[in-house]
């Protein structure tokens, strides 16, 4: 599904080349459950957004699907996030003047989907995350597990391949937190691919396999069963040794 | 992206912030208003004046001793233009086929008395024919009798404001007044008519014109008006008039105008006035223009993380550039319609409170100020729009 191979992105902040990627290179295969661990500044935000096509790496290839994403243009790069990828952010990204139908249905109306079936697959979406009731409410009246399943609705109305999550549960209380993973794993056991980004080893705990990344580098590999030896590696890591 | 969504997705976005949208709507509508009301009272001045001309009377022409046109001649040897006589005006209303009526003219200053009241007014000597040609009315008794040119009769005719000073309540006609040092008999007094073409009508003696020649002693007429048929007449009317009197004089020493001719020239310069009160007005718009370019970069600044929202979610650029580019282009089109509203409202309340002035908005110029509010929108709304299609993804989700 995703191979990156010596991807390296840098950034230029006063004057200085900042690494915040340094040849990455992994694969992730269909349907996986990934979660990546690092300390802040570790470089795990910029490997999401080089998997989102959001940015693109300075060195190195990512192949989505088959396909070289790492030369395409803004074009290319929105339609390729528009039909392959979805985003699940931790502050959730709603449009605040939307109803929560009008939320989801949003990346409907930039892919020219008609109104009619747009109306549908959003109410199909709210009710499998469970607020076709809510449908006509704005952000600001949905709790934030609610608005995190608004915009998990969002994320998938498309049919993506690859489902992108960072810190989905950093906003939410522990309930609504396990509620929204217990979404995003029910959607990965139908053949979503899920990289989840995240502080909590709670929530790394359920991947398949956890990656931890320190300076822009991988510095550990393995299973999400054995999260106890990321979680030292990453205490290790914060502590600067 | 359909039409429909893009302007849905506008709209709503307008409604996030009510106020701003409102006041910057209201720079457009102002500016509009004022194309439409300063337009109007421009074309209403044009109309007021064409008016004043109608009223005196179309299908005229004009005739006048001298000419104001350098020959190119040697100085001296041109001569003194001749006298415009009476004998002139009767050869072109026996010689032109084109000429209906004719109202020869002299103008001149006199003090007209009846017992102890005296009045300094205008003496206006003419024929018969003046009735028609100048288009005045009668409110008492007659005008001048149909007599040849030459004959004078010592009968007046008074202006309306004359006859009301001179006669108070008393009956004027048949009374009999002194002009200069002239008795006359008093035939007729004529409607009240107002300013015409800088003579006020109302204070007038009107006499024979072989009389006023004598009363004030000249010899040439101030003028001769012509009346044609048609209005297709008035070329050939003209030429002919002037070869007659070129014949007689053996030299063009007279001026003809044609009565379009001075419309026209009024017509254009009081048009291009209104034009200039428009181009005036219209740079209100362009103010407004900036005004909605200001609201928008706000707005894009705003809503950054919506973009890198948009952006994450597929939206291409051409897509996110309609979309802002659509909602100044809202607030400009309502502005605009708000301002064809109220500048016909202030129209109608100026036309209310000013009844004789025909202010009305030309087409043109609502139309300009319609379509130039619309552009100001699509112009000053690139800039903000592009802003917003140039932000980085990743920047702009971070709120940065």
């Amino acid at each position: 599904m995703i191979r990156l191979s010596g991807v390296s992105r840098s950034y230029d902040v006063g004057g200085e080349a900042v690494h915040a990627l340094s040849d990455v290179t992994e694969e992730i295969a269909a349907g996986e459950h990934l979660a990546i661990m690092g300390p802040s500044g570790s470089g795990k935000s910029t490997l999401l957004h080089v998997l989102g096509c959001l940015d693109r790496p300075d060195r190195g290839t990512y192949e989505l699907d088959g396909r070289d994403v790492s030369r395409l243009d803004e074009a290319e790069l929105s339609l390729v996030r528009r039909h392959t990828i979805g985003f699940v952010f931790q502050f959730f990204h709603l449009v605040p003047r939307l109803t929560a139908q009008e939320n989801v249905e949003l990346p409907m109306i930039f892919a020219g989907t008609k109104p009619a079936e747009r109306r549908e697959r959003a109410l199909a979406r709210l009710r499998a995350v469970g607020l076709e009731p809510r449908a006509k409410h704005r952000p600001d009246q949905l709790s934030g597990g609610e608005r995190q399943r608004v915009a998990l609705a969002r994320a998938t109305v498309l049919e993506p391949k690859l489902l992108l999550a960072d810190e989905p549960t950093g906003n939410l209380d522990t309930a609504s937190g396990r509620h929204v993973l217990e979404l995003l794993e029910q959607m990965n056991a139908s053949g979503l691919t899920l990289v989840v980004v995240t502080h909590d080893p709670a929530v790394a705990r359920r991947a398949r396999r956890v990656l931890v990344l320190k300076d822009g580098s991988v510095v550990y590999r393995g299973p999400g069963s054995r999260i106890q030896e990321a979680v030292e590696i990453l205490a290790a890591a914060e502590n600067g040794a | 992206m359909s039409f429909l969504d893009l302007l849905g997705f506008a709209t709503r976005a307008l409604r996030g912030h009510r106020l701003r949208t409102a006041l910057s709507l209201l720079g457009v509508a102002i500016g509009v208003a004022a194309v439409v009301t300063l337009t109007a009272l421009g074309e209403g001045a044009r109309r007021y004046v064409l008016g004043q001309f109608a009223a005196v009377g179309s299908n005229m022409v004009i005739v006048l001793p001298g000419k104001n046109e350098t020959s190119g001649a040697m100085p001296g040897l041109g001569g003194v233009p001749h006298d415009l006589t009476l004998d002139d005006a009767l050869s072109v209303a026996r010689g032109v086929r084109e000429a209906e009526k004719l109202a020869p003219m002299v103008v001149g200053t006199e003090t007209v008395s009846f017992g102890e009241r005296k009045r300094q007014v205008a003496l206006f000597g003419s024929s018969h024919e003046a009735l028609e040609v100048r288009r005045l009315g009668m409110a008492q008794g007659r005008f001048l009798p149909a007599i040849p040119w030459d004959r004078g009769a010592p009968v007046a005719v008074l202006g309306s404001n004359l006859s009301q000073e001179l006669f108070r309540a008393g009956d004027p006609v048949g009374q009999v007044v002194r002009v200069g040092d002239w008795r006359m008999r008093v035939i007729g007094v004529l409607e009240p008519r107002g300013q015409q073409l800088g003579i006020d009508m109302d204070d007038v003696v009107v006499v024979p014109v072989a009389t006023a020649m004598k009363m004030l002693n000249r010899s040439g007429l101030f003028r001769l008006v012509i009346q044609v048929r048609t209005y297709a007449d008035l070329g050939t009317a003209k030429q002919a008039v002037l070869k007659l009197l070129k014949e007689r004089h053996g030299e063009e020493d007279v001026t003809v105008i044609t009565q379009d001719a001075v419309v026209s020239a009024f017509d254009s310069i009081l048009g291009a006035l209104t034009m200039a009160l428009g181009g005036i007005a219209a740079v209100s718009l362009a103010v407004a223009g900036v005004g909605i370019m200001n609201v928008m970069l706000v707005s894009v600044s705003e809503r950054t993380r919506e973009v890198g929202l948009l952006k994450a979610l597929g939206a291409q650029r051409g897509q996110i550039l309609a979309a802002f580019l659509a909602e100044a282009v809202l607030i400009s089109t309502a502005g605009g319609l708000l301002g064809l509203g109220l500048g016909y409202a202030s129209v109608l309340a100026l036309v209310t409170v000013y009844p004789a002035l025909p202010a009305s908005p030309p087409v043109w110029a609502v139309a300009a100020a319609f379509g130039l509010s619309v552009a100001v929108g699509a112009v000053f709304g690139v800039l903000p729009a592009r802003r917003a299609t140039r932000l980085d993804p990743v920047t702009a989700l971070a709120g940065r």
